[in-house]
């Protein structure tokens, strides 16, 4: 099972790095979604995978009396979830902003902020 | 095992070093509740960043008396809490940051216009000095994380504050790579939780070198590319000219002084103190980076016109600067490192301020329209001159002594790469002092083709824009013919950062603990 989600932990990134690689800023989304996903899987994966255990300590116990499970990887991943859906919605934002205002979504003619044809630096001084 | 849940003593002292996060938070969220109120806000917002001043000055107090001061979260036991810990270097950086931040302010109130009203900015300037000092002060790598997107989100909200079409482009050059980052810096994390099992940095240090090296090695250099993306470090440096050109410039002054400096920071915690085994093996790697950004870095400036962008590549350049200090890695190299922050911090805050009063005074952004305000405006023209001798690091401005401890450092070292990186960086002198003085020579020396139109401003305006680069200027002025207190405490910081001992015996993991 680790080797499956590992493979499928792979299988996340290339794609999400994949689609980054692209010029169109829709697909260069996908891509931030399917690597966040991919990251979260892997930090799920990383907390090693078992159903013979469960994280709950019985109630009047300070501690579990027998093995246990790390809860904490989970409580990673709803921490990289939450983070990551915030800076996502805003990239969303952004992009469709950047679609209304600069009426493309091809990042090779967003060339606003840095000029393709910028001038020669003036041989003065 | 019992002592898991006993309940861990925290002393009401130690909360100083949470309490400039609670006080930045806590301002952040009353500024965006009140920001229907500019001035109301802009007196919070300084009132909250002297405070976390005053807080963050009887921190390092404390530390230089007694060390590392250590908290850990929720009254659990290191390494189980979130831990914050903060050392000499990561309180006295959080100091300057906050320093800046407050001229920052200055300046935004005495440069922005009535169109700007209810934007939040100082909402968000603050939100955004709570993720620096979070960066600064934790003592855990997963908080640091949150911290890294705390500190996104805020300059996000930051870079596309007033929605014109260049600003962005540049947000989603920035806003893409930047995110990219932090997400390089989760799978790192999620590698390196896998194999330890622990992210608290004191904790950290003492399994590492347990661990797979190899495994190690390539989490190090996850991390490496992470926190170079996010420092603006050769190769991966392309996003900072083409954004931080594009916001006001208060904000351009803002992100200039703090943001790239924390990935430098996060090289230095990670690299040096927390994996220092996989440093060794990446040791040419950071080399090249650093040599890389310091030759490119002036390269860029000399090549470009317009004035903010040409900055953003001196930024680049200084860079190159602080990586070289973990590159070579013994005392008189993370000394420097500690020192070049600083001092980068300071004079890429002023030099972005200053040139947002340039462009305010000759009404152009591009160097080949400016000129000929040497005349009239000789307080701007010594500022620029001043700050250009600094970042180029003519003695006796403050630029000078962290590039001396960075020299000493390589011909301590004398191999090979101790002389390329000694080279390197006289030679990143040369061409900053170069781009700088032409600058300067453009925008100053330079006779105008046409007339200029002053701006009418009114005095107490005025005066305000010009006392926020005029005080970070005599910083750097004074810092420098006064650079004793600088050389004792990042001596000291340095010492601490090799030989985290005392740091891992502050978080409370020192040698009781199995």
């Amino acid at each position: 099972m680790d080797m499956a989600l590992a493979f499928l932990v792979g299988l996340f990134v290339a794609a999400g790095i994949y689609l980054l690689l692209s010029r169109a800023l829709i697909r260069m989304l996908m891509g931030v979604l399917v690597l966040g996903n991919g990251i979260n899987l892997l930090i799920f994966t990383a907390g090693r995978l078992s159903r013979d255990a469960v994280p709950i300590v019985p109630a009047g116990l300070e501690q579990a009396s027998g093995p246990i499970v790390n809860p904490l990887p989970q409580a990673l991943i709803l921490t990289a979830i939450v983070i990551g859906f915030a800076v996502f919605s805003f990239l969303l934002v952004l992009v469709y902003r950047a679609y209304q205002v600069l009426d493309c979504d091809d990042t090779d003619a967003m060339r606003l902020a840095e000029p393709v044809d910028a001038p020669k630096p003036p041989l003065s001084y | 095992m019992q002592d898991l849940v006993q309940t861990a003593t925290i002393h009401a002292a130690d909360w100083i070093v949470v309490l400039p996060l609670i006080l930045a938070l806590v301002g952040a969220a009353l500024a965006l509740i009140l920001r229907w109120n500019g001035r109301v806000t802009f007196l919070l917002a300084l009132l909250i960043t002297a405070s976390i001043m005053a807080c963050e000055l009887s921190l390092i107090a404390r530390i230089w008396q007694t060390g590392p001061v250590s908290m850990t979260m929720g009254n659990w036991l290191p390494p189980f809490g979130i831990s914050f810990t903060a050392d000499l270097f990561g309180a006295t950086f959080a100091l300057a940051a906050s320093f800046v931040t407050l001229f920052v302010i200055v300046y935004a109130e005495a440069d922005r216009s009535a169109a700007d009203g209810r934007d939040g900015f100082h909402g968000l300037v603050l939100l955004l000095l709570a993720g620096v000092t979070g960066s600064f002060l934790t003592g855990d790598l997963f908080n640091l994380y949150v911290w890294f997107e705390v500190m996104l989100v805020a300059s996000f909200g930051l870079i596309v504050s007033r929605s014109t079409a260049v600003q962005l482009d540049g947000a989603i050059k920035y806003g893409f790579l930047n995110f990219l980052a932090t997400s390089l810096f989760l799978l790192a994390l999620g590698l390196l939780y896998g194999l330890l099992g622990t992210l608290n940095m004191a904790d950290i240090i003492g399994k590492a070198p347990a661990a797979n090296p190899a495994a190690m090695t390539a989490v190090a250099a996850l991390l490496l590319l992470a926190f170079g993306m996010k420092a603006a470090a050769f190769p991966v440096n392309a996003w900072l000219p083409a954004s931080y050109h594009a916001p006001p410039s208060a904000v351009s002054a803002l992100f200039a002084g703090l943001l790239t400096k924390v990935g430098v920071y996060a090289v230095l915690r990670s690299l040096v103190v927390l994996l220092p085994a996989s440093r060794d093996v990446l040791e040419p790697v950071i080399a090249l980076v650093a040599i890389g950004s310091m030759i490119l870095g002036p390269l860029g400036a000399i090549a470009e016109t317009k004035l903010r962008r040409a900055i953003g590549f001196l930024v680049i350049g200084g860079i190159g600067a602080a990586l070289m200090g973990v590159a070579l890695a013994n005392d008189a190299a993370i000394s420097g490192t500690g020192a070049y922050i600083i001092h980068s911090m300071l004079t890429m805050t002023a030099l972005y301020l200053i040139a947002g009063l340039i462009e305010r005074t000759t009404g152009e952004t591009d160097t080949r329209r400016m000129g000929g305000i040497y005349a009239q405006n000789s307080a701007l023209s010594i500022m620029f001159l001043v700050l250009v001798l600094a970042l180029a690091g003519v003695p006796p401005l403050l630029g000078f002594w962290p590039k001396l401890l960075l020299l000493e450092a390589s011909l301590e070292i004398g191999n090979t790469l101790g002389t390329t990186l000694m080279l390197a960086l006289v030679f990143n002198a040369i061409l900053t002092l170069i781009a700088g003085s032409r600058l300067w020579a453009h925008v100053f020396w330079r006779n105008r083709e046409d007339a200029l139109v002053p701006e009418h401003i009114g005095p107490v305006r005025r005066a305000l824009r010009y006392s926020a680069p005029a005080a970070l200027v005599g910083t750097v002025i004074i810092l420098g013919l006064w650079p004793n207190i600088m050389f004792a405490m990042s001596k000291a910081g340095a010492a601490d950062l090799v030989d985290p001992a005392r740091y891992i015996a502050a978080v409370g993991l020192g040698g009781a603990n199995p």
